[in-house]
This record gives C-alpha cells, sequence and structure tokens, in this order.
C-alpha cells in the first residue's frame, strides 16, 4: 500500500530531525575529543591526577575541579536526599488528598527557577548567614574534625553543596514521589491487617518496592548536580584547591570552564579546558544513563 | 456460645456514597459466618468495617459501633494497629509482599509484634504454613520470592501470614474466588481445621461455599442486611422473599 503524500512527509520529516539529535550528540562528542586533543597529547592521563592549574607556565592538571565536582555534588546529595524522600513520602503516603496537587506543583516550580536565581540568593543570603551563624558554631564546637576546620568564610564547599542540594530537590522529590504512587494499594493494605503503622507500612512495604526506582532518582538528582554551572559558581569561591574542610573554597569543572573560556589565550590552554569538559561529559553521561536504565526497570515491573 | 462481635447500626460511606447502611449483627465465637450477596450489595465493604481497614481509604467513613468482647473498636481510645492485630484479614486478591521471601512473608507480622527470637520465628512460620496446608509444597523454597508461588499458593501463603500471629477473628473476603477448584476445596478444609480456633467471617460469592463452610450466614443487597441466621436455615427455610431468589438464583 502507498502513503499517503502527507504520511510520507511527515515520516521523513520526522526521521530527519530524530537523527539530527543522534548526529548532534556524535558531533559534540567528536569535538570534544578534537579540541581536546593537544592537551591529552601534552599530559596524558596525567590530567586525570595533577593538581597543579597555572596558565601562565601552561601546566594543567585536572583533579582539584573533578575533586569540587564530584565532592559538592555528593554534598548536596547527602543534604537533599532525605529531605526529598520526606517530601515524596509526605505526598504520596501522608498528605490529605485535597492539598497533594499543590503542594505538587510548588515542588516542580522549584526546577522552574533559573539558575542564576539561586545563585544570587545564595550570594546574598545564604553565604552571610552561613558565615555569621553556622560556620562559626559548627567550627567552635567540631573544629578539631578536619571537615569542620579553618576559617569560616561563607562562600566554599559547604555553600555550593547546600545551594546544588536545594536545586536537586525537586527532580529528587517529584521523581520518588511518582515511584511511591506506584506502589499498589493492595500491598499496603495487606501490611496495615497485619497491624503495621503508617510509618512500617512505609518502611517495611513502600520502600522496598521502591528500591530501584529510587536510586535512579537519587542519580538523576546526582547527575543534575554535577552539571550545574551558574548558582555553584556564584557560592563556591574559585579556588582550585583540594583540602579536607567543608569551609575551603572550591571549584567545579563547569565552573571553570564558565569562568576561563573567555580568557584563554593559549591553543593548550583553551585544549585543556575542553577536555575538562570531555571528563564532565562521561562522569554526567555515565551517571544518567545508569540512572534512566533504574527509573525504567521499576516503570516496566509495574 | 460466646459472642465475640457485636455489631450494632453500623454505616459506612465512600465520600457520599453510603455503602452499607445499619448493620446489626452478632458474630459468634469459633463460628464460621459467611456474608453473601450480589456484586456490589457491599460485602468487603462491611468486612473492611469489621478491622478498621475501611478508613485506610481516602474519603471513607464510617459510623456505628463494633463490639470486640464488648468494647467498641472504633471509640475514641482504640488504636487501629493493634485493632487488626487481633483481627486479621485474607483479601480476595493474593497479596503477599512481592519484596520478600516465603519465610519473609509468613514472618512479617511475628517481627511486627516483637518476636525477634529466630528458632522462635522459624517454628511458627513452620507451624502456620503447615496449618495453611502449604509446608509440603514450600518447605524446600522458603527462601524464594513469594512471587514465585502460584495463585493458589499465594493465597494459602496469606492465610498463613494472617494466622501466624494468631488473631482472633479472621475475615476472608472471597479467599477463594480467584483459585481453581482443588486449591479452592484445600481453602475450605483449611477453614474447618482453624475454625476451632478462630473466628471467621467469610465473604462468598459461591452459595454452595457458604452452605458448606459456614455456622451462620448473611444475606446482603443493596447495603442492607436483609437476613441473618443459621446457615441451615437460609438455605432450606429463608425468611425473605429475596433471599430465597437469591439462593435459588433466580437473581444475583
Ligand atoms: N474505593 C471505593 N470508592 C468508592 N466507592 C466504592 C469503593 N469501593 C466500593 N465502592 C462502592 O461501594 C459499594 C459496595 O462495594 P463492595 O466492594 O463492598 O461490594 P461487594 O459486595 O464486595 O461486591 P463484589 O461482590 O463485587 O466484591 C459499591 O456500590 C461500590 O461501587
Ligand atoms: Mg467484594
Amino acid at each position: 500500500m502507498k502513503l499517503a503524500t502527507g504520511d510520507r512527509t511527515i515520516r521523513f520529516l520526522s526521521t530527519v530531525f530524530a537523527s539530527m539529535i543522534l548526529l548532534l550528540i556524535a558531533v559534540i562528542v567528536y569535538e570534544l575529543f578534537k579540541g581536546s586533543e593537544l592537551s591529552i597529547g601534552r599530559f596524558g592521563l596525567k590530567f586525570l591526577v595533577t593538581t597543579t592549574w597555572d596558565p601562565v607556565n601552561e601546566v594543567f592538571g585536572a583533579l582539584p575541579f573533578i575533586f569540587g565536582t564530584i565532592v559538592s555534588s555528593v554534598i548536596a546529595l547527602i543534604i537533599a536526599l532525605p529531605i526529598s524522600i520526606g517530601i515524596a513520602v509526605f505526598l504520596s503516603e501522608l498528605a490529605p488528598q485535597a492539598i497533594r496537587p499543590s503542594v505538587s506543583l510548588m515542588i516542580e516550580l522549584l526546577a522552574a527557577i533559573p539558575s542564576i536565581i539561586y545563585g544570587l540568593w545564595g550570594l546574598f543570603v545564604m553565604v552571610p548567614f552561613l558565615q555569621m551563624y553556622v560556620e562559626p558554631v559548627l567550627s567552635r564546637y567540631f573544629g578539631s574534625i578536619p571537615l569542620f576546620g579553618g576559617v569560616p568564610i561563607g562562600v566554599g564547599m559547604l555553600a555550593g553543596g547546600i545551594i546544588l542540594s536545594i536545586m536537586i530537590i525537586p527532580t529528587i522529590a517529584s521523581i520518588s514521589r511518582d515511584i511511591f504512587n506506584t506502589v499498589p494499594m493492595l500491598y499496603k493494605e495487606a501490611g496495615f491487617a497485619l497491624g503495621m503503622t503508617r510509618w512500617e507500612v512505609i518502611s517495611k512495604i513502600v520502600f522496598p518496592h521502591s528500591r530501584s526506582g529510587l536510586t535512579g532518582a537519587v542519580m538523576l538528582g546526582f547527575g543534575r548536580a554535577l552539571g550545574e554551572t551558574m548558582a555553584v559558581t556564584m557560592v563556591i569561591g574559585n579556588a582550585p584547591s583540594i583540602s579536607a574542610s567543608l569551609f575551603a573554597p572550591s571549584y567545579t569543572i563547569a565552573s571553570v570552564i564558565a569562568n576561563e573560556f573567555t580568557e584563554a589565550t593559549t591553543k593548550l590552554y583553551v585544549s585543556s579546558l575542553i577536555e575538562l569538559a570531555l571528563i564532565l561529559f562521561a562522569i554526567s553521561m555515565v551517571f544518567n544513563a545508569v540512572a534512566r536504565l533504574l527509573v525504567s526497570r521499576e516503570r516496566i515491573v509495574q | 456460645m460466646a459472642k465475640k462481635l457485636v455489631i450494632e447500626h453500623l454505616n459506612a460511606w465512600f465520600g457520599a456514597v453510603q455503602a452499607i447502611k445499619d448493620i446489626t449483627i452478632d458474630i459468634e465465637e469459633n463460628g464460621v459466618t459467611a456474608v453473601i450477596g450480589p456484586s456490589g450489595c457491599g460485602k468487603t465493604t462491611f468486612v473492611r468495617c469489621l478491622n478498621r481497614i475501611h478508613e485506610v481509604v481516602d474519603s471513607a467513613r464510617v459510623s456505628g459501633r463494633v463490639m470486640l468482647d464488648g468494647i467498641d473498636i472504633y471509640s475514641k481510645t482504640s488504636d487501629p494497629v493493634l485493632v487488626r492485630r487481633r483481627i486479621g484479614m485474607v483479601f480476595q486478591k493474593p497479596n503477599p509482599f512481592p519484596t520478600m521471601s516465603i519465610f519473609e512473608n509468613v514472618a512479617a507480622g511475628l517481627k511486627l509484634n516483637g518476636i525477634k527470637k529466630k528458632d522462635r520465628i522459624a517454628d511458627t512460620v513452620e507451624q502456620s504454613l503447615k496449618n495453611a496446608a502449604l509446608w509440603d509444597e514450600v518447605k524446600d523454597k522458603l527462601f524464594k520470592p513469594a512471587t514465585t508461588l502460584s495463585g493458589g499458593q499465594q493465597q494459602r501463603l496469606c492465610i498463613a501470614r494472617t494466622i501466624a500471629i494468631e488473631p482472633e477473628i479472621v475475615l476472608m473476603d472471597e479467599p477463594a474466588s480467584a483459585l481453581d477448584p482443588i486449591s479452592t476445596a484445600r481453602i475450605e478444609e483449611l477453614i474447618q481445621q482453624i475454625k476451632e480456633r478462630y473466628t471467621i467471617v467469610i465473604v462468598t460469592h459461591n452459595m454452595q461455599q457458604a452452605a458448606r463452610v459456614s455456622d451462620y450466614t448473611g444475606f446482603f443487597l443493596l447495603g442492607e442486611l436483609i437476613e441473618f441466621n443459621r446457615t441451615s436455615d437460609i438455605f432450606t427455610n429463608p425468611i425473605d422473599k429475596r433471599t430465597e431468589d437469591y439462593i435459588t438464583g433466580r437473581f444475583g
């Protein structure tokens, strides 16, 4: 049977657009590799493990940025995870039916706030607050632990982690809520009928049922934190150092690229920044791919 | 015989829809009480009110009194969690916990009751599975997921899970409706065996089943209790015309 002309045109066009996505990704990967050729050739694998970042003498090592990226994201996750799960449990199990849609909407709107606004809020509200009230207290009582040692200056790893955590809470909370909602009433009722309390139903039935989906939600949140640029650049301090202290300034891959790309004058400098981008791309891709796999497997099982 | 449950003027709603109306009925201790009636007449809703699981559904509401050994389970001081530990329930659709093994399913309620000793749990699990006529079929795969069992086996597992915590009353909502005749026969046998120790309320669509397993039968229609009597009387000598029509298959 011959397709009508309209159908054929649509099919042709949508195939073209769909292939363009694949092509785009391929081009990005190719360009990243090509752009970082010079730096890969010069530093090899040492690029990943050395800590000097010296544009004047053209010595580049990525470790402080990799460290800053991963550690700030891990801090974000540690803060965001319990809060997000709490929100999701509230929205799917505890809140009165009538208020669920409006609270859900507000959570999702948080994800729509432009990151520069989080950054401004972070810089003008959160950082002074951390510097004046939170960090001095932490350093007074826990200062002997290296994590809380050092000078409380407000901007730094802790501020970066907190701002990131606020930005990934909507992602983790709304996906977790969806996952909890897929747990059939049948099993929850079985729990109630055995004399489980609401909390026991949540912890013994809802959570185990959602395990792999939650792992996926967490990793998607983590992936988002890894690539976030603007807000974290404004509060993390932008110093390529590796410190055990949460108060010390740090630097992420996304931030250094954003800050230095326009002033990178030599070919090797540019190439090193592009190699950083390649590293970030690889880390994000791996996390997102695994996360999506886990989330979708959960949805299929239902 | 003693009255285990005294139900007085029980009403239940879903939002504005009233599902059962002014039910007053006594449940005898160590007896089997059957609840029959056409689809949608409120049988499920009725038994779900007896262990306070009706209120788990949003917008659900109950009024009236359900006296368990003389104390109203709906009084302000009564804790639904404790009520449900005394009044167990087997659902229409088998619902073993899919994330747990066969063993864990039966042990789930024991742990809630604070029983921690491993050998005591293992003994109770074995005994409950034997009582539920499932032990021989699962004893070699206790630690396999519960979902690897057939529907009939899953339902017997749910019965084992329910009786493991030794409730005083077991509510069964069409426990055999999804099962083949052999599994059904086993569950009926099981009811006969365990009724000395428990008080049983069973919902069924199957008239023969009600006649076979129960001592008392209540006939529901459109949310109302039409007739309640000894099973032998209901089936041989119904008083209400509608009961007669229903059990002789003239409607329903
Ligand atoms: N979750 C619910 N929300 C709203 N109405 C409900 C709900 N569950 C049941 N109902 C209504 O309550 C009435 C009684 O339902 P119930 O499930 O108790 O009937 P039943 O006798 O158990 O029927 P069946 O034999 O089909 O299982 C029905 O009219 C039904 O539509
Ligand atoms: Mg029913």
